[in-house]
């Protein structure tokens, strides 16, 4: 008779498990359904984006329903998984989309303007700081289907918050 | 009263259901149809009779992969096509970054960048892949198929092949 009492003891503990687990699972899928379909935090640091974004680092929020609809235009701040390391993902601007011409200026490759056209399917991407910035004047222009979110909020550091500059 | 919470029960599981179905179709594992004969005779092998072609093959694509980017030579992979980020194709994967690729019909040798590779399809004469747009971001691949599930007499792992002719340098 013992027995029975622990087995329902234990039917009682399995049972809370089971419950704590379904909402553990349940809060991890709901994360990563926002994460993944709506907002997401980034933290960006490097020169490549002065003086929009610093060097040290900001954390901006990136949504990602612009770019599922097709809604990132030029000028918006985007964050792209990168053409050389896909491990890694680069914030930059859109500076064409496809079909521009683009005409861009290269310090590090001497004073001539170049130009390029963009292909269909793909973005031009800048970093505002041109001195200091591997973008597509050096790798080309990126297929869309790179564009992971566009930035549309700054959180970190606290004395800037707000809607990242132009 | 009964039948309100019942409908509200049902809802709760069924929103349950869907969130995890769609969390783990994006993280680990799941099913896709696979449309067009560029993959042929591995996906949707053209047959000379029509019996047997009512339906697409279903395979199953695993994005374990996606968290470190390691692919081999004759993995079969689904990416975001470089033309239309809308569309998703499936084909194999001939070379990997940083190797140089001989391509066949243009007697050419091309180094694949770093970060991208070199896509074909099994079809060589059916298929819009690398020939057309060059080596893609590994960025764009959304997984890999590992097995075909559906039609049943054709079930099992996707076998690669082995390429005669391709060196790696």
């Amino acid at each position: 008779m013992k027995v029975m009492s622990y087995m329902a003891q234990w039917r009682g503990i399995a049972k809370e498990a089971m419950d704590r687990t379904a909402i553990a699972v349940k809060f991890l899928c709901c994360l990563h359904i926002t994460d993944a379909y709506f907002c997401s935090p980034t933290h960006i640091y490097g020169p490549s984006m002065l003086p929009t974004f610093n060097m040290v680092g900001d954390i901006v929020l990136a949504e990602h329903v612009s770019q599922r609809l097709g809604k990132v235009r030029h000028g918006d701040l985007v964050v792209v998984r990168s053409p050389s390391d896909p491990k890694k993902s680069i914030t930059k601007r859109i500076m064409g989309m496809e079909g521009d011409t683009v005409t861009y200026f290269d310090p590090m490759l001497g004073d001539a303007t170049r130009v390029a056209v963009v292909p269909k399917g793909h973005v031009w991407i800048q970093g505002d700081n041109i001195f200091a910035s591997r973008d597509s004047r050096h790798f080309g222009p990126v297929p869309y289907g790179l564009i992971q979110g566009k930035v549309f909020f700054r959180v970190w550091p606290l004395d800037c918050i707000g809607v990242p500059g132009q | 009263m009964g039948s309100s919470s019942f409908l509200w029960n049902f809802t709760k599981k069924f929103v349950t259901f869907g969130l995890i179905t769609v969390t783990v179709s994006d993280r680990y594992v799941t099913v896709v149809p696979v449309r067009g004969g560029s993959m042929s005779p591995t996906l949707n092998p053209k047959t000379s009779s029509s019996a047997g072609n009512f339906s697409d093959d279903y395979v199953l694509v695993e994005k374990i992969c996606l968290d470190k980017y390691k692919f081999s030579h004759g993995d079969v992979v689904v990416f975001s096509s470089p033309l239309n980020h809308k569309e998703r194709h499936i084909k194999r994967i001939v070379a990997l970054p940083g190797e140089w690729f001989g391509s066949r019909q243009n007697y050419d040798v091309l180094k694949v960048p770093e970060g991208h590779c070199w896509i074909e399809g099994d079809n060589a004469a059916a298929s819009m892949d690398s020939k057309s747009f060059g080596p893609i971001p590994l960025g764009l691949i959304r997984g890999r198929v590992t097995h075909v599930v559906w039609p049943p007499h054709r079930m099992g792992a996707i076998q690669s092949p082995p390429r005669e002719g391709l060196s790696s340098l």
